[in-house]
């Protein structure tokens, strides 16, 4: 229990997928202007996230181990992302069509959301098996969305403010973004 | 004149007007993670621009046969094919670039460069216009990651290249390694780039104003 209690925390705030390792910048930056809308993709991005997790173990270990295929990973993960980022809209359309609305709109992005793929490397590089892949699938998704949504509240704060001309938009983003970055730096060091 | 219609006019373009990083900001996620030393930014950029020019031509090649339905998936398999061929190719003969960049040289299949070029102009022209795109788009890519890369080096260990360049007196800003120092010197380049693309239009528009119409 006290393992996985560690790398939730691990994957909160000492190695932030956003803040420290740099997974995930494109929505990051692109989907965090409002605070509903982070919201709303930080939901999306975890359950495809805590899913993938699941897919890519189970065809890695089922599939391209038994098979000697490893070489085909890459192509192999990004396809199963592809395939589930699709069933997952499509069950939420027939399923939850509320939820498929508050989500809709997120859900082709993630194909593309380098965090997913990135997850599902890092387990099979690090050798996890089927339960700590998922969670540490969960976990980083959960860090994703809690750095989405800390900086969409700095963002629409941003909006408000009185900045430079040439400051202003993605200049200035960057800037905040790098500065909240600096505060995840003291974090780091906190489990060894 | 429309400047995407030739060769060389489709390679400036992406190279300067339409420069992935500093103005379409794509692809952001190698250009923060890998620019802590401009050997590891040449050697992404690179990688990228060996896929992006093969994807490009193969998917002009093939935009005939590929229906507008299945579009998405087909890109990712031409994308992710070349990817493991660099991957392979990295980790044969260039062992030590391949460790350093580690997980990203598989994540170049999600550099929305590489798919963005495909969908909005391999998928529409011809193989030799694609071609220009694909080394335009990554050329200017490695040249802008490059820079930042440069400077994180330059003020954040003092050398470039790994040779010293700022003397042993030289205390490095280690922030700027760290992630943290990404963010802020990609918001203070971009800072610089908006500010002389300004000047170049106005002074555009001050030319195109003094021309009789």
């Amino acid at each position: 229990m006290k393992e996985y209690l560690l790398m939730l925390v691990g994957c909160l705030l000492v190695n932030n997928y956003v803040m420290c390792q740099f997974l995930g910048i494109c929505p990051f930056l692109g989907v965090s202007k409002k605070f509903d809308t982070a919201l709303g993709m930080g939901l999306a991005v975890t359950f495809v996230m805590t899913l993938a997790s699941f897919m890519t173990w189970m065809v890695e270990h089922f599939l391209l181990m038994p098979l000697d295929l490893m070489y085909l990973r890459t192509i192999a993960f990004i396809l199963v992302i592809a395939v589930l980022v699709q069933l997952v809209e499509m069950a939420l359309k027939k399923l939850s069509f509320s939820l498929y609305q508050a989500l809709g709109v997120y859900l082709p992005l993630i194909t593309t959301n380098c965090a997913v793929l990135g997850v599902a490397v890092l387990n099979s590089n690090n050798g996890y098996g089927l339960l700590q892949s998922t969670l540490s699938g969960c976990f980083s998704a959960l860090g994703f969305t809690l750095s989405l949504l800390l900086f969409s509240c700095i963002r629409e704060r941003l909006e408000m403010s009185d900045m430079p001309k040439w400051m202003q938009g993605f200049p200035g983003a960057l800037i905040a973004a790098g500065l909240m970055a600096v505060s995840f730096m003291g974090f780091s060091g906190l489990i060894g | 004149m429309d400047k995407k219609n030739t060769f060389l006019g489709a390679l400036i373009n992406g190279l300067l007007f339409e420069n992935p990083t500093f103005v379409l900001m794509v692809g952001m996620c190698p250009t923060l993670a890998v620019t802590t030393a401009a050997s590891n930014a040449i050697g992404m950029g690179l990688s990228t621009t060996v896929v992006l020019v093969c994807s490009n031509l193969f998917i002009s090649l093939l935009r005939n046969l590929i229906s507008e339905k299945i579009r998405i998936p087909a890109f990712i398999v031409v994308i992710a094919s070349f990817v493991t061929i660099v991957e392979m190719v990295l980790k044969a003969y260039m062992p030590e670039l391949s460790a350093t960049l580690g997980l990203y040289i598989p994540l170049i299949v999600v550099n929305c460069i590489i798919f963005a070029r495909a969908e909005s102009f391999a998928f529409k022209n011809g193989p030799i216009l694609a071609l220009g795109d694909g080394i335009g788009m990554g050329l200017g890519f490695t040249a802008a990651i490059t820079v930042l890369a440069s400077v994180r080096e330059i003020f954040g260990s003092g050398t470039l290249f790994g040779q010293e360049i700022m003397g042993s007196g030289y205390q490095p800003m280690s922030l700027l390694t760290a992630p943290a120092g990404g963010f802020l010197t990609l918001g203070v380049l971009l800072i610089i780039v908006n500010m002389i693309r300004k000047k170049i239009d106005a002074r555009m528009a001050a030319r195109k104003g003094g021309e009789p119409a």
